[in-house]
Formats: structure tokens, sequence, C-alpha cells
């Protein structure tokens, strides 16, 4: 089953339909990372709104997703995840550490032109404030 | 001298078995005669009795007759009947009486033993005469007078317990309200004792409000829990977690001197959990990271704080 990846200004948008064997999310993981370079994009959001499992393949998956566009680029967040699905992640020690998750896509969307703004910004403008002052 | 007695009556007992069947029915009609004929003074001298022995301080001494009148007679057709369904449900409706006002276990069980020593009593007085007679109405009084007991403390205990179940029934579903403060803002204050049970009732109750109420910050106030294991610490992390997938960031507030002890003795790992003295600090801290709409979860925080490191 493949995923649709779909653009949306700056962002690609991986929407996951249905229930995805681990061929399904390697596919899905080779493809984003591909089109991250190949359309300059600054973010990626990945819903799984429609999963009610989540095994630790995909966890490790949709981790690998982030780190790895981190490295072309571009900031990662997951969407959507189900409560029930939240907490039965956690329980199972699959907690997405360092990756960033919100509730939904509107979220999602939020939080991504938050965190582009904020870096450039950063590079641009701002001195990080914590350094102390040179004499 | 009546251990003597008794313990002649075992003996015996194991040989005459085909005979005391036939004649025990009759003996226990005589028991209970005797029992019927006595019954104003048995029940004045077992009334006597449980004031001497401080029972039932909780209630008065015209109750304590009336009671125990009920009782007695209760007590006799149980004896007479060989069943136990009307005294079970007096002790149900004893015990539902009695509970409220305080009545132990202890006491409970103390009056029917008591019962039992007065009509035992009563009966070595009337056949001490006829020893063999004796033994053989004892022999059909004691194993109905054992079970009389047992069934009024368990039919004690389990009231006892029923109420105690509704009233955890009640307390639980009074206990776990989510609220609202204002907008993605929740706040969860627990009060009471944590269960297993209801830690993951609350942790669901939290999930689905965080998803309806859309929350972006949520402030767990547990000023009014007293102590808190590590089982409940770690529940209590994982919902700090999977609130974090759904993403809100979770402040901890009002952890006791105690719980603040006994966390970092019994090593749980709270460093992912953001935490801040009081209700009051928690709610600012929520309010500040809601103004700052672009850092919304601790994920982000912590990859934000590397960021500037790669810069620089």
């Amino acid at each position: 089953m493949e995923v649709p990846i779909l653009r949306q200004g700056q962002y690609l948008i991986a929407s996951i339909q249905s229930a995805l064997t681990d061929a399904d999310l390697s596919h899905l993981r080779e493809a984003l990372i591909a089109q991250v370079g190949r359309s300059r994009c600054r973010g990626v959001i990945v819903d799984v709104t429609a999963l009610d499992v989540m095994d630790s393949f995909a966890v490790r998956t949709l981790r690998d997703i982030a780190h790895m566009a981190r490295l072309r680029g571009a900031e990662t967040v997951i969407v959507g995840i189900q409560p029930d699905v939240a907490f039965a992640m956690v329980q199972l020690g699959l907690t997405l550490k360092g990756v960033a998750t919100v509730l939904d896509l509107e979220e999602g969307l939020a939080f991504l032109d938050g965190r582009t703004k904020d870096r450039g910004l950063d590079t641009r403008f701002k001195r990080p404030p914590s350094s102390p002052p040179r004499g | 001298m009546a251990d003597t007695k008794r313990s002649m009556s075992v003996s015996t007992r194991a040989a005459d078995s085909p005979a005391l069947s036939e004649s025990s029915a009759g003996l226990l009609r005589e028991l209970v005669a005797h029992l019927r004929q006595n019954r104003t003074q048995l029940r004045e001298e077992w009334a006597r009795r449980i004031t001497r022995a401080e029972l039932l301080t909780a209630m008065t001494e015209e109750e304590i007759f009336a009671e125990a009148t009920a009782v007695y007679d209760n007590y006799v057709e149980a004896l007479e009947t060989g069943t136990f369904e009307a005294l079970q449900a007096y002790s149900r409706r004893l015990s539902e009486r009695i509970i409220p006002r305080g009545v132990e276990t202890d006491e409970v069980v103390g009056i029917v033993l008591l019962l039992r020593d007065v009509l035992a009593r009563s009966l070595f007085n009337k056949y001490q005469d006829n020893v063999e007679k004796l033994n053989r109405i004892l022999d059909s009084y004691e194993p109905a007078a054992n079970r009389i007991a047992n069934t009024v403390a368990v039919g004690f205990v389990e009231e006892r317990e029923r109420i105690i179940r509704q009233q955890q029934e009640a307390i639980r579903e009074l206990s776990t309200p989510v609220l609202q403060v204002r907008e993605r803002l929740l706040i969860l204050p627990i009060i009471g004792v944590i269960d297993p049970q209801r830690a993951r009732q609350l942790t669901e109750q939290l999930l689905r409000a965080i998803r309806a109420n859309r929350a972006k910050v949520v402030v767990i106030d547990v000023t009014g829990v007293a102590a808190m294991d590590s089982g409940v610490a770690n529940h209590l992390v994982q919902t700090v977690e999977a609130s974090r997938l759904l993403g809100a960031t979770v402040i901890v507030t009002g952890l006791s001197p105690e719980i603040a002890q006994t966390l970092v003795t019994i090593g749980v790992d709270l460093s992912e959990m953001a935490t801040v003295g009081d209700l009051q600090g928690g709610i600012e801290e929520a309010e500040r990271l809601l103004a700052d709409r672009a850092a919304p979860t601790l994920g982000s925080l912590a990859t934000r704080e590397i960021a500037p490191e790669s810069q620089r």
C-alpha cells in the first residue's frame, strides 16, 4: 500500500491511510527523504490518525524519518496519534524521544510555521541569549 | 472439667455413630424445647454477660436487650430447622443497622460466642446428672452452634465489605475531574490515594480530554496526594510521555516534600517531567508556554536547545 506524499507550500505531508507492513514503512521513509532534498522543503508532516496500532518498527521508522529529514534540512512532526495508541506506546517504552508530536494536521502546520520562522530569526539576526558578551 | 467431658464425647462419638444419627433429631428437639422454656432467663443472662464484657458499648441497654431477643429467637430457630437462610438475612439486616454506629467485628463475634457459652452452660446444669446424655446433646448442639457463629460473623464482614466497595466506587467517580482553565490549558487536580486502577482511569480521561479540548498544556496538581509508590510514579511518567505524543506539555505541581524524597530515593527517573512548586506557579508557567506558541512540546524544547550549539 503506497502512502501518498503531498506537497503543501514549503512542507511535505505524508498521510497514512491504513495499516502498513514493514516494507511499506521502509518505502515511505526512502520516498520522503528523497523528496525532502528534491523539493527543498522545510518541513515534513507524517499523519498517523488512521493507525490504531503502532509497533516498535513503525515507531523506529518514524524516528528515523525525523532524524534523517533533519540532516537534509527539514523539521519533522508526527500528527494524529490516538490517545489509546499513545498510552500503549509509552507502556511498551516507545516514546519517540526527540521527535516533535502534535495533536492533528492543523497543529502540525502551525508548529512548522513557528519552527521555520524561529530558525530564520536565530541564524540571521539573533545571537543566542545564553552566550556571554564578548569584551 | 467441661473440657474432659467434651474430649470423652469425641471418642464415644466415633464408637456409636450409627445410633447417633437416629437419636440426634430427637435430642435436638429436646434441646430446642429446653431453650424455648428458659428463654427469658437465658436471654437476660446473655444480655448481662454482654454488658459485663463491655461489648456493644455504642448501644443502650434497651437496644442490646431488643437485639439480644431477636438474635436469640433466630438462633433457636436455626438450631431447630437446621437452615440458616433466615439467620443470614437477619444478620445482614442487623449489620446494616449497627455498622454505622461503630460496632466492630470483634464485638459481633464476641456476643455470638457469649450466647453459645450461656446456652452450653445451661445445658451442663440441666444434664449434670446424666453425663452420657449431656455428651450426646452437646454433640448435636456444638456443630450447629459453631455454624451459627460462623454465619453471623461472615454476614457482618460481608456487609462491611459491601459498604467499603460502595464507598470506593463513589470516591472513584467523584475524584477525577479534568478542568479547562482557558483555551488550550487543562488542569487535573488529583486528590487522595492513587491505586493502579485509578491511575489508569486518570490517564485515559486526561488523554481523551487533551484531544477533545485541543489542549497544549496540562497542569497535573498532586498537592492532595499523600503518598506515591514507584508504580504510581512510573505511571505518572508514562502519562506525561503519552500526553507529549498528543502534542501537550505536562507540568506537574505540588509534589510534597515526602513524595519528592521517596521518588528520588527509589530512583524513579523524573528527568523528562517538568515540575513546578505549586499550582499557581504551574499555571503561570503554562501561560508562558502558551504565549510562546512556537515551542509547544518538550521534545521540541530539547531539540531547540541543541540547535544553537550546532550553529555556533
